[in-house]
């Protein structure tokens, strides 16, 4: 009977699994370095995964989708859920041949909030670059559609302000010190030609 | 007066294979003098406040003026933890405290391994940037950790020993490893530097 159960609990299916990027990973070189990537994707967004799947396992939010624990849990938990899910939002937002601008829906929204394109991704770099320690810089849409960019510590995310998160600057250290060192404000010039406004469309249009 | 970067007790080599070299240099000539710089900024408008020293100036937070209170607190904060890291760091260090600290520890703690474990706990479970310390409060003495550039004198602790475990600090020899770091710190650790803040 022991036998059978450790058998069973080899062969369980994670709940949580990390997603597959549609690249490989020195795709995003010289922006991202492959070694960044393995680090970064293959290690910590690992991590985030495992310590969620770990944490959840046995409890009541075994069942919940990932967006829920996000919204009703602190701490340990609280952090891998929302790392977890920043990551992926992060990594599918990367591209190796990127849209380089928004159109449609989500242009005049831009336009419409931050004056021009230019002025919106001036203000997420501003928030990137300023935010003090670890943390991602947002761009979340409002149930109306509004725009806005903010810093948020650690794992922080705009679902819990009960916004729609559309793109994500990971300023963690660990996204960009081995390829830039110090020097983050190079790390951000860098990666907004990675970025893919066709994926930021989608995601704004779906909201 | 403003804020100078000061000089290291010790080659940027010296802590070897535990910390690397290019770790050292980037860590002080950059990350600490970008505290600095950022410091000096943020109090040039504040000649009234520019003669204490980085450890009077943050140990009284309520003092500072409201536009620059973020500022003093991150970046003066990051001028007194890493002023004081580099001290507590030696090429000659390791092993453990002796006299009145080696007793202290064993009363609050228990034994020396039993403090280390509590210490190690903080240090790894600190989520994001921060520092992991050994505090003294009142006479006891207290492992916690604190977020990004905090430091206990801001809260009337008085530091003994700290550790930065902000990913700059250990990315470049010990990537994602943080436990690793952690594990190696304790062979440079300057136990007579430490001993002499609990006097």
């Amino acid at each position: 009977m022991v036998k059978l159960l450790l058998i069973l609990n080899f062969i369980a299916m994670p709940i949580y699994e990390l997603p597959k990027l549609p690249y490989e990973l020195d795709a995003l070189e010289p922006q991202i370095s492959k070694e960044t990537m393995e680090y970064h994707y293959l290690k910590h967004h690992q991590a985030y995964v495992t310590n969620l799947n770990n944490l959840i396992e046995g409890t009541k939010y075994e069942k919940m989708p990932l967006e829920e624990i996000i919204k009703n849990s602190d701490g340990p938990l609280f952090n891998n859920a929302a790392q977890t899910w920043n990551h992926t939002n992060f990594f599918l937002a990367l591209s190796a041949n990127p849209k380089a601008r928004p159109d449609g829906e989500l242009a005049k929204a831009i336009e419409r909030d931050f004056g021009s394109f230019d002025k919106c991704k001036e203000e997420m770099t501003k928030a990137a670059q300023g935010l003090f320690g670890s943390g991602w810089a947002w761009l979340a849409a409002d149930s109306e559609g509004k725009l806005s960019v903010m810093p948020m510590s650690n794992g922080q995310n705009p679902m819990i302000k009960n916004l729609t998160p559309l793109l994500c600057i990971d300023v963690w250290e660990h996204a960009y010190y081995i390829d830039y060192r110090n020097r983050r404000p190079d790390y951000i010039t860098a990666l907004w030609d990675k970025i893919d406004w066709a994926v930021i469309e989608k995601r704004y249009s779906d909201r | 007066m403003t804020y100078t970067l000061p000089e290291l007790p010790y080659a940027y080599d010296a802590l070897e294979p535990y910390i690397d070299k290019e770790t050292m240099t980037i860590h002080h000539t950059k990350h600490h003098q970008t505290y600095i710089n950022n410091l000096n900024a943020a109090l040039e408008n504040y000649p009234e406040l520019q003669g204490e020293s980085v450890d009077e100036l943050i140990s009284n937070m309520n003092l500072i003026p409201e536009p620059i209170r973020t500022a003093v607190r991150n970046n003066g904060g990051g001028h007194s933890n890493h002023s004081f890291f580099w001290k507590i760091l030696s090429p000659n260090g390791g092993g453990q405290p002796s006299d009145k600290l080696a007793t202290a520890i064993n009363d609050s703690f228990g034994s020396f391994e039993n403090f280390q474990a509590e210490f190690n706990k903080a240090a790894t479970t600190r989520f994001g940037s921060g520092w992991a310390w050994l505090v003294n409060e009142n006479g006891k003495l207290t492992v916690y950790s604190t977020a990004n550039q905090d430091s206990p004198l801001m809260e009337g602790k008085t530091p003994l020993l700290g550790l930065d475990v902000w990913e700059h600090a250990y990315y470049l020899h010990y990537q994602n490893r943080r436990p690793d770091y952690i594990n190696a710190f304790w062979n440079i650790v300057n136990w007579n530097e430490v001993e002499k803040r609990f006097q």
